[in-house]
């Protein structure tokens, strides 16, 4: 037997052992997720073991180096990780932009301090981080953001605001990009800064979203002082960080085209139109799911290849903009799908047999998908660019 | 298995493109349509894919063939389908030998040999009406003397008029549509009461329609068992879905380079007309599609080596894939040349052409995505 299949049997054996049962159901939306942070109540003492079980081994980031705490995995190892954990249907142990986005950039770009201290917590869902790109003024054209940062001495001071910001009214630190040069060219003027939500000076501001929820705000920031010691990177490069962490918010993002593990969208119609002959009653909606499950099936294998391209250092590296981009298009069709499976008993907004409109309230919120990160047109724009190579893109 | 071409893969993907590139190229399969060649391919070319080893990619070493997989023979397509090379590749290399191949038996293994050493050319004569239906066999062929006398026709028989040899799905029991009760005939074209006819296709490549009338052919024709062929020719047909994928992404791979390369080159309004955002977004929306397909391409194939009695579910999913994928390249293509890619001279229509034909081949799109929701039991 080889090294990797010992180590898919003894994985699984470990994850059947460790899972618990409860952790194995679908995961319905944002809410059932396991955010982590130093507020984070846990939905079920399930939630936390898991974890935690998950957490001491490294394996809420498998690839990440053990001595920052993560698994130490080799590619294919994660990857079978990922397939054992899938065939048990375990749920994520934790998530969050730490994990998705901070950590490795954090990894590229910073220094031995930052790694060592940022990290391990992020591994072990003691922090949880959001993200200040976004101003009212700079959303697709974010080099231009104006939220300022000067240094004093010692430490840097900042003023100005941030929008769309996630979760930042329950995150415990924020990774921001600041001006540090208003006389540069837009892209050089920026970097790359972290600090503690419970700085004086931090404030956020909910925004309630179509879907009912608010799970973004308005971040306001007013003369908040954060130490020297966390910039990242060097001083004005702050946009080769930024755009790096992107590659990785992307790729995150682009997987919800997988589809979560749901119940399958055949059977979702099959409720309401009936079945003839074994197939759906309706013919055209049939087709539609047929041609959907083609679309979505492929590209769960464009993100394998992705990874396998990866691994063997032959991925471009502006590739994340194809699968955000078609990833989350993808998605959003798949949700038109539920919704018009379900017909009008998947339009009840408050009701039990609707589960409060869970169906809806997940419809609505795929329509960010192509917004956040991103937006489908500025992936677009960059294939165009950095892929095909077109002028004056 | 990872989803890339490993370093063997890579290497023979570029001794096929230098091949290819050179020995058959577009402006061949020019050349064959305007002369009105009577093979339809190139002889030459066929004799260096033999001894190339690619006329036996699938054929087992005891019969002289290279014992590659499927993946090889993907390469192989890819590259055929980049320059719309007219070869018999397909029905001889792929369908044939994987038919001979789970046929078995002596006839079969002489065949194998012969197809390695490039000495015999096949058709799989499958298809009885416009659009692909693998179990509807209304072509009988019933036992008289020592063998059968069979009965039927068959459309869409690539290269049917230049094959040796015919391989004739033919009903031996049950209704038209049953799924069983079919067997596989090695049938010579000259035999008395076959009449060939070749159509000549909107892409220029081989296909014929093929009538038996009353066709006398012994037992020793059989390939396989009576009334047991279904299986062979649903795996021969696997492969060939499979194959046609591949070439459909090099079919679409070549209409999009030469399509980016064009936005590049033309200039209106003072500028490169690839400077336009409304272009710029729908060839990046397509470059996308085809990132997809490749994927899918390639897992279909993998699996034919790795799970073979896995592999219908994925075969169908490339093949409906790279039917739209290609279908969206070369009509985007073509637009985005203007009034030059409605041209004859320009190549970009020959590539809309074949992906035409190579769509309606074995099963569209909407063949396959309807498989595979019965698969999935809707
Ligand atoms: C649910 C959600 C969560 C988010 N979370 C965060 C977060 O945690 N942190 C954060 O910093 N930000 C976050 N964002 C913000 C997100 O990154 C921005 O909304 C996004 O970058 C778009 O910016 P904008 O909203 O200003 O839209 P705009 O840039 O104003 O775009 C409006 C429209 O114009 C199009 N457009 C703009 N420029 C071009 C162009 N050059 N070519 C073609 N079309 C163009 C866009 O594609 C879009 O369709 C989140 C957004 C959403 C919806």
């Amino acid at each position: 037997m080889t090294d990797l299949e010992t180590f898919r049997r003894e994985t699984r054996a470990w994850l059947e052992a460790n899972c618990p049962p409860e952790m194995r159901t679908p995961q319905e939306d944002d809410d059932d997720r396991c955010w982590g942070g130093r507020n984070f109540r846990f939905k079920s003492e399930a939630q936390k073991v898991w974890m935690q079980r998950m957490a001491e081994r490294g394996w809420t980031v498998p690839d990440w180096p053990k001595e920052y705490g993560g698994g130490g995995l080799s590619k294919d190892e994660t990857k079978i990780l990922r397939e054992e954990m899938r065939a048990l249907k375990c749920r994520s142990p934790l998530d969050s932009f730490g994990i998705w986005m901070l950590g490795p950039a954090l990894l590229k770009y910073g220094n031995e301090a930052q790694k060592k201290e940022h990290l391990p917590k992020i591994v072990r869902g003691e922090i949880r981080w959001c993200q200040g790109y976004s101003e009212p003024g700079a959303g697709s054209d974010l080099a231009s953001l104006q939220t300022r940062a000067e240094d004093k001495g010692d430490h840097y001071l900042v003023n100005g605001s941030k929008i769309w910001t996630s979760y930042a009214n329950h995150a415990d630190m924020i990774f921001c990009l600041v001006r540090t040069d208003f006389s540069a060219k837009k892209h050089e003027g920026i970097s790359f800064v972290l600090f503690d939500m419970t700085t004086p000076g931090v404030t956020t501001k909910p925004i309630l979203l179509i879907s009912g929820k608010s799970p973004f705000c308005e971040t306001f920031f007013t003369d908040v002082k954060v130490p020297k010691e966390n910039l990242v990177g060097t001083l004005n490069r702050g946009w080769d960080v930024a755009k790096y962490l992107l590659t990785h918010e992307r790729d995150m993002i682009g997987g919800m085209g997988l589809g979560g593990g749901g119940r399958p969208l055949g059977q979702v119609a099959a409720d309401a139109v009936g079945v003839e002959n074994g197939m759906l009653a309706d013919p055209l909606l049939r087709a539609d799911i047929a041609r959907l499950e083609v679309d979505g099936w492929a590209f769960q294998m464009a993100m394998e290849r992705a990874g396998d391209l990866a691994k063997a250092k032959q991925a471009h590296p502006a590739y994340s903009s194809f699968l955000k981009y078609y990833g989350t298009e993808l998605n959003k069709r798949r949700h038109e799908l539920v919704m018009t499976s379900l017909g009008s008993d998947g339009l009840e907004w408050e009701s039990a047999r609707s589960q409060e409109g869970e169906a809806l309230r997940a419809w609505l919120r795929t329509k960010a998908n192509s917004i956040e990160g991103g937006t489908s047109e500025v992936q677009l724009n960059i294939i165009s660019k950095r892929i095909l190579d077109l002028p004056g893109a | 298995m990872a989803l890339v071409l490993n370093e063997e893969q890579s290497m023979l993907r570029d001794s096929a493109r230098g091949l290819i590139a050179d020995r058959g190229p577009v402006a061949q399969l020019r050349k064959l349509r305007d002369d009105r060649d009577a093979s339809g391919f190139s002889r030459e070319l066929w004799k260096e894919f033999a001894d190339m080893g690619f006329a036996g990619i699938l054929v087992p070493e005891e019969n002289g063939g290279s014992a590659l997989g499927h993946v090889e023979a993907g390469v192989v397509m890819e590259e055929i389908g980049r320059n719309l090379t007219s070869s018999p590749f397909l029905s001889t290399a792929l369908l044939g030998a994987t038919a001979m191949k789970r046929a078995g038996g002596a006839r079969a293994g002489e065949i194998l040999s012969k197809i390695a050493a490039g000495q015999i050319l096949l058709a799989l004569a499958c298809d009885e009406k416009s659009k692909h239906n693998p179990h509807h066999v209304e072509t009988r062929a019933t036992r008289a003397g020592n063998g059968f006398t069979l009965k039927g026709a068959k459309t869409f028989v690539v290269d049917g008029h230049v094959a040796d040899l015919i391989l004739v799905v033919a009903r031996t029991a049950g209704g038209v549509n049953d799924k069983e009760g079919v067997t596989l005939l090695a049938v010579d074209p000259k035999a008395k009461g076959v009449s060939v006819e070749r159509t000549i296709m909107v892409d220029a490549h081989n296909a014929a329609r093929i009538t038996f009338d009353d066709v006398h052919v012994d037992a020793d024709a059989v390939l396989g068992e009576v009334d047991n062929g279904a299986r062979i020719v649903s795996d021969a047909l696997n492969v060939g879905r499979a194959a046609v994928a591949a070439e459909l992404v090099g079919v679409g791979d070549e209409a999009f380079d030469r399509t980016v390369a064009y936005l590049k080159e033309r200039k209106q309004f003072g500028k490169a007309i690839g400077e336009f955002q409304g272009l710029q977004h729908r060839v990046s929306h397509l470059y996308c599609e085809l990132e997809v397909t490749r994927a899918a391409v390639l897992k279909a194939l993998q699996t034919l080596d790795q799970a073979p009695a896995n592999a219908a579910p994925f075969v169908s999913l490339a093949k409906a894939r790279a039917c739209a994928s290609t279908n969206l390249a070369v009509q985007e293509a073509v637009q985005m040349h203007g009034g030059i890619g409605m041209t004859d001279a320009v190549d970009i229509g020959l590539f809309m052409k074949r992906a035409r034909v190579g769509q309606e081949l074995f099963g569209d799109s909407r063949f396959h995505a309807d498989r595979i929701a019965r698969l999935r039991g809707y």
